[in-house]
């Protein structure tokens, strides 16, 4: 079987190749990188006005059954229980040595929860979750949604909705029922559309159609991140990495930080008391040069970490990154040099997100 | 510009006289993408063919640009610095990248316009 044939393919797809997609297989998706606007222009345009991505490839899910919200807090230290009807959270799901096994998405639609979850991860998160459902909680994947996102200051003009950030509701666009949330991964406003798979391409023709609606790709998804801080897991994130190293703090629950009771809970709470070694940050190299992830980061000659994405921000206008420095280099200003094809590029640790974000609160 | 030689790493060469002006392919930089730095190489900095002398980043990727021929380098352009789109509006034209002084044989491998236009189907 050739690489091509064992890729697996989105509802979206003849769509994505009939818009001039350029296909690049990603967590075993065929999926487009680009579309012949190209990836500075998809990135400018979904920051001016609004960018329709493909992004079925992720993993969606529901879990049922009473006590489903607590059975989830077993494996992340995200409040699910005091998520209210109606509202989306940031999680992170932790294996027994605190390290992240995956970040992901959980909303309250009242009578479920509505999960998605990475691409790249879905094969291990799913047996993961289901591992410790009691009895009367089911877990049921949903292979037959497509996802998409819509990002962009124009998207709340274009699709008025009552929701603010991270609202989440059933609804109908265009005639077609979907669940959308007032959320995405872009760090701007705009909503993500959970669809049935048979109406995906439908939907897709129809946010098209709306004035201002460009097709982007996993390429101006990835600066769009990047720029916003946000993590991507496999890169930022790995299973050797607590939440704490990743600067995740935030997406821990005040009274998870009390009852301290979910998988890798221990190794937590040492780092939250006694500190961490690494930290995430971002960074900002001198110049034009862009340096990517596996970058080497020195100071004062020594090794002090490494880059984890690296690339240039179309609209900061010069090159970003984000990655793990020793906590005693971690404070903004702090002078780096990244070794970029043997020679140091000076660079400063800055603050986060190198792009304002613009989220409807 | 039936006088451009080309090689199986995507550069063009042309010749001013006895200088050859060194740049990447349309096909080169459609692939790559939007252009955000390049790294060039010294001028005066002797060179052998095939010897990775300068650097094309784009927003996805970083890639080596060879010397396709030996020889000295002359003259870098210095408004891709500044102005590293050039390479994508005008990869034949104003996005040149170095000029070299050659010493000794061509390779025997340099392709004219319809033989690269092969290869490039070639690789579809």
């Amino acid at each position: 079987m050739t690489e091509s044939e064992s890729l697996h393919t989105t509802p979206l797809d003849a769509l994505n190749r009939e818009l001039g997609g350029r296909m690049v297989p990603f967590a075993g998706y065929s999926m487009p990188v680009q579309y012949t606007a190209g990836i500075m222009a998809e990135h400018l345009h979904c920051r001016a006005q609004a960018g329709l991505f493909d992004v079925s490839h992720m993993g969606q899910a529901e879990l049922i059954g009473d006590g489903a919200a607590a059975a989830l807090e077993q494996l992340t230290p995200a409040d699910v229980q005091g998520l209210k009807p109606g509202r989306q959270r940031y999680g992170l799901l932790l294996n027994e040595a605190g390290g992240i096994m995956d970040d992901f998405m959980f909303a309250n639609m009242g009578d479920r929860l509505f999960l998605v979850v990475n691409a790249s991860r879905k094969h291990i998160d799913l047996p993961l979750i289901e591992s410790v459902l009691p009895a009367g909680v089911k877990l049921r994947p949903l292979p037959d949604r497509a996802l998409l996102a819509l990002q962009g200051p124009a998207v709340a003009t274009l699709i008025p909705t009552p929701m603010s950030f991270m609202g989440i509701m059933e609804m109908e666009i265009a005639g077609i029922p979907v669940i959308a949330s007032r959320s995405g991964y872009t760090g701007e406003d705009g909503l993500e559309i959970s669809v049935a798979a048979e109406q995906a391409e439908k939907l897709a023709r129809a946010l098209l159609a709306m004035p201002g609606v460009m097709p982007i790709g996993l390429g101006a998804r990835d600066s769009l991140r990047l720029e916003a801080g946000l993590c991507l897991y496999g890169n930022d994130l790995d299973e050797t990495t607590s939440p704490v190293e990743a600067n995740l703090t935030w997406s821990m629950g005040k009274r998870r930080r009390m009852e301290w009771n979910f998988r890798g809970a221990d190794v937590v709470r040492d780092h939250l008391d006694h500190g961490v070694k690494r930290l995430r940050v971002g960074i900002r190299p001198e110049g034009r040069q862009p340096a990517r992830g596996h970058t080497e980061i020195r100071k004062d000659g020594a090794v002090i970490g490494e880059v984890t994405s690296g690339g240039f921000g179309p609209s900061v206008g010069a090159p970003v990154a984000m990655g793990y420095v020793a906590r005693d280099a971690a404070t903004d200003g702090t002078a780096l040099d990244l070794i970029v094809r043997d020679k140091p590029l000076p660079a400063r640790v800055a603050a986060m997100p190198f792009q304002p974000h613009r989220y409807a609160r | 510009m039936s006088d451009m030689k080309y090689t199986k790493d995507h550069e063009w060469i042309r010749f001013e006289g006895e200088i050859a002006v060194i740049g990447i392919t349309d096909h080169a930089q459609n692939a790559l993408g939007d252009v955000v730095f390049v790294d060039l190489p010294e001028a005066g900095r002797e060179v052998t063919a095939g010897e990775a002398v300068a650097v094309v980043e784009s927003v996805k990727a970083a890639s080596d640009v060879y010397a396709p021929i030996a020889g000295r380098v002359t003259e870098v352009n210095s408004g891709l610095v500044d102005e590293p789109a050039l390479i994508n509006s005008e990869p034949t034209g104003g996005g040149w990248f170095f000029k070299i002084a050659p010493a000794g044989a061509l390779p025997d491998d340099l392709m004219d316009a319809n033989a690269y236009a092969a290869y490039v189907e070639s690789l579809a």
